[in-house]
């Protein structure tokens, strides 16, 4: 049929990503010194898990043509918050997990309302407030320590039925529950047409605050799910402004990894996870060939580049030069 | 609509405007540019809001403050810039404004059916609706723009030069869905440059000149020579500096073009201009002007035929190499806003940006060379600044323009484009340009001068050449470029008395 052509022509760039990261995953794992285990799995997981949800939250924004430099603010900030809240009690916890997941919300409303209404650009209100969100989470936590709810954090971190790693289920369920029906509403599309041509969308009646607002709120909530985990992850709350800025910039490599246009309008969270799973697993290839550690950065920068290299060979065909820059 | 006006700043778009359309019915919109056709069709579908005036939709006022509120009142319009999505498929494109929702979601089993149904509709069954916009060629993504409109269910539909990009077999297609439309009540508005589609289309006509409906009149009942009348006759208040008697012609001209051509929007275009030559572009709005300006300026990828440069061959690959030394180009681009200045940077950056080598030593800027020039071009283009450190987005749009053209002068050119540059700038300031081009086709430039003012075309060019969908249509010279040969030629007719001799 022809019209599986058409739905693999769209979603090739998501495609790649899973390849590429399968490849990868597979040449890591049966080069393990441990093999193809569970337990490689789940601690690869977990890993990942928490890159894959800041770079969810990124892609919602980047959809849009906008960027959010304060993706990882928000994951540090809900880090700390976590380390205070979700303790004691069942009901306690779940009552902080709400907490947490709220604060989330509120700092992409923040994000959203600065930009819509304030007409600000999305790169200098986003620096903005990551600084503001770390210096709510330094106050929370001037030293790291906290504590978190261990049955759940165990839950999360864990294993189910003994094989599948409870952190990738769990980042499954987040794809079902948040993505999916993002991408088929209606604001969803409005956000995918805002990124592709903001006037074309104005033109047609689609309603561009709206999709633009709902982007950034949703973005502060995958940073937020992120934030959860790295506490159910790490038993403690830690204000590192080192983390907030890494987790920030891998999360737009992780995206491009994924095929989600840095221009807007096009990609998927689900590649922009791929693309995630895939860049910390290039750090682990080298750790199973015995290379020496220092060479990481180097190395990853350079699968960026070709990564990105690949992506912006279309430019060649731009027949009016005026076009190349927008 | 009655009554309607609308202001850009000092510049009046619509002045009083007033116009009727029933249901049931083609009604054809005439003008040339800068008639306001455009700004009517921009209130009526809410892009701007007028500032005086009624609309009235079945007796009863209405007034919308966004496309989509016009959208929701049944009015539609296409627009000759498409207002499709790139991204997204063909049938996001047309469930756009109100995609069908199951339980909340997108429908898109019954999103692909509306698709369907609409293209089918407009006659465009070989568009598949899951292809995305920005696969189409462009005659295929003006059918889907149609298809969308449809989709809508609109009681008003504006055409805005909708068939411009299409196939003739297209054309016909869209005219038997437009009749049909007719048929079922729609009230259509169908504005366009092409007179024969207007014949076979429209009940009724309305003539707009300098933003005022002239006349309205059945279909049929005036000729081609009696609506090119209705046209012309605004005033012609600009004073022109006199024109020189043409000179002999000795030795290669200065800018030679032969069969040039360039994607779709080029075609076959061959001209020249001597030193000491005015050429005007002229033409309705987007045939191809600007794109031949730019083609020539080293900014088009792919252009094909040659262009020579006093005698010699010359290829520019950007805007640096058409100014340079052995070429001497420079471009007054359309905006100045984006394209001509750095508004945040002083008036002297700006002046000496385009000459930057010719005040540079060993790599540094010469601040006191640099500044004497400066000096220099604020002087001859009597530029009223308070001081040359002024940032240039705080002048008046006038001198701005003068800062666009004197960056130029000052690299030396040799050929000089312009694209529109007396767009938006006063009175005053637009003599002010006429007699610096005169003066500086004397000292021995050759100038092409796309304007969309006819009076500039008759007042300051010595050729003038009439481009209709990417050709040179027509070469007026001297004493017959007027304003019945320059809006009879855009418009594609004769201009025989009684409109005869039209081409197809």
């Amino acid at each position: 049929m022809s019209d599986w052509r058409y739905v693999f022509g769209q979603n090739r760039a998501t495609l790649l990503a899973f390849i590429f990261f399968v490849v990868m995953f597979a040449i890591y794992a049966s080069n393990h010194p441990a093999g193809f285990s569970a337990n490689v799995v789940q601690t690869a997981a977990n890993k990942g898990v928490l890159l894959a949800l800041v770079a969810m939250a990124q892609t919602f924004v980047v959809i849009t043509a906008g960027i959010d430099l304060s993706v990882g603010g928000v994951f540090v900030l809900t880090n700390c918050l976590a380390s205070w809240i979700v303790i004691g009690t069942a009901p306690a916890a779940a009552l902080g997990v709400a907490g947490v997941l709220l604060t989330g919300l509120a700092c992409g409303a923040l994000n959203g309302l600065i930009v819509i209404v304030g007409r600000l650009q999305p790169i200098v209100t986003t620096i903005a407030t990551a600084a503001i969100f770390y210096g709510l989470a330094l106050i929370l936590r001037p030293t790291p320590g906290g504590d978190v709810y261990g049955p759940l954090a165990d839950a999360f971190t864990g294993r189910v039925f003994a094989v599948l790693p409870a952190s990738l289920m769990s980042l499954g369920a987040v794809v079902v529950v948040v993505w999916i029906p993002y991408a088929r509403s209606e604001v969803g599309r409005a956000a995918y047409a805002v990124g592709s041509s903001e006037q074309a969308a104005y033109m047609s009646g689609a309603p561009v605050a709206r999709a633009k607002f709902v982007a950034y709120v949703l973005s502060g909530l995958a940073a937020s799910l992120g934030g959860l985990f790295l506490t159910f992850v790490t038993y403690s709350g830690e204000a590192s402004a080192a983390t907030g800025g890494s987790y920030t910039l891998y999360s737009i490599a992780a995206v491009v990894l994924g095929g989600v246009s840095l221009y807007g309008g096009s990609g998927s969270a689900i590649g922009a996870i791929f693309g995630a799973l895939m860049f910390r697993t290039i750090g682990d290839l080298l750790f199973v060939f015995n290379l020496d550690p220092l060479w990481q950065p180097l190395f990853q920068g350079l699968v960026l580049l070709a990564a990105v290299s690949l992506g912006a060979a279309r430019l060649f065909q731009v027949r009016n030069r005026l076009e190349l820059m927008p | 609509m009655e009554g309607v006006s609308k202001r850009y700043g000092g510049v009046r778009a619509l002045e009083n405007a007033s116009l009727a359309i029933g249901a049931g019915r083609i009604h054809a919109i005439l003008g040339e540019n800068g008639a306001g056709k455009s700004t009517l069709i921009k209130i009526l579908s809410g892009v701007v809001r007028p500032d005086a005036g009624h609309i009235a939709l079945d007796d009863a006022e209405v007034a919308f403050d966004s496309p989509a509120a016009a959208i929701r009142a049944g009015i539609v319009c296409i627009f000759q810039e498409l207002s499709l999505v790139p991204d997204l498929s063909v049938a996001d494109n047309i469930a756009i404004s109100n995609p069908p929702l199951r339980f909340g979601l997108i429908d898109r089993q019954a999103q692909r059916r509306i698709a369907e149904a609409a293209l089918e509709r407009a006659g465009a069954t070989d568009i598949h609706p899951m292809a995305l916009i920005k696969d189409l060629p462009l005659s295929r993504r003006q059918m889907v723009e149609i298809a969308k409109a449809l989709a809508r269910k609109p009681r008003i539909l504006i055409l805005d030069e909708a068939t411009s990009a299409l196939t003739a077999a297209d054309v016909a297609k869209v005219f038997v869905v437009l009749k049909r439309l007719r048929e079922e009540g729609l009230a259509l508005l169908y504005i366009s440059h092409r007179m024969h589609e207007i014949a076979e289309l429209a009940d009724e006509c309305t003539v707009f000149r300098n933003g005022s409906n002239v006349a309205t009149y059945r279909a049929g009942t005036k000729s081609d020579g009696e609506v090119v009348e209705m046209m012309i006759g605004r005033e012609l208040s600009h004073v022109f500096p006199q024109k020189p008697p043409p000179r002999e012609e000795t030795g290669p001209p200065l800018l030679e073009v032969t069969r040039l051509g360039w994607s779709d929007r080029l075609r076959d275009i061959s001209f020249h201009a001597r030193a000491g030559e005015i050429v005007g572009l002229g033409g309705l709005d987007g045939q191809g002007q600007r794109e031949l300006l730019l083609a020539l300026f080293g900014v088009l990828r792919g252009v094909s035929g040659e262009i020579r440069v006093a005698g010699r061959a010359v290829s520019p690959s950007s805007p640096h190499a058409a100014k340079s030394l052995g070429v001497g180009m420079a471009l007054i681009p359309e905006d100045r806003k984006t394209e001509g200045l750095m508004l945040p940077m002083s008036v002297s950056e700006n002046l000496s940006f385009a000459a930057l080598e010719r005040v540079t030593r060993g790599g540094v800027i010469d601040r006191a060379h640099e500044a004497k020039l400066v000096a220099k071009m604020i002087e001859l283009l009597a530029i009223r600044t308070a001081s040359p450190d002024v940032q240039a987005g705080a002048l008046s749009g006038g001198n701005q323009q003068k800062v666009v053209i004197a960056k130029w002068l000052m690299a030396e050119p040799r050929i000089i484009l312009l694209n529109d540059p007396t767009r938006g700038i006063d009175v005053a300031t637009k003599q002010e340009i006429y007699q610096l081009l005169r003066r500086l086709a004397d000292s021995g430039a050759a100038i092409v001068f796309y304007t969309t003012d006819y009076a500039e075309l008759i007042g300051c060019c010595d050729r003038a050449l009439v481009l209709y969908d990417g050709a040179i249509r027509r070469e007026l010279v001297g004493d017959e470029i007027t304003e019945r040969a320059l809006i009879s030629s855009a418009l594609n007719i004769g201009d025989g008395p009684n409109g005869e001799g039209r081409r197809p």
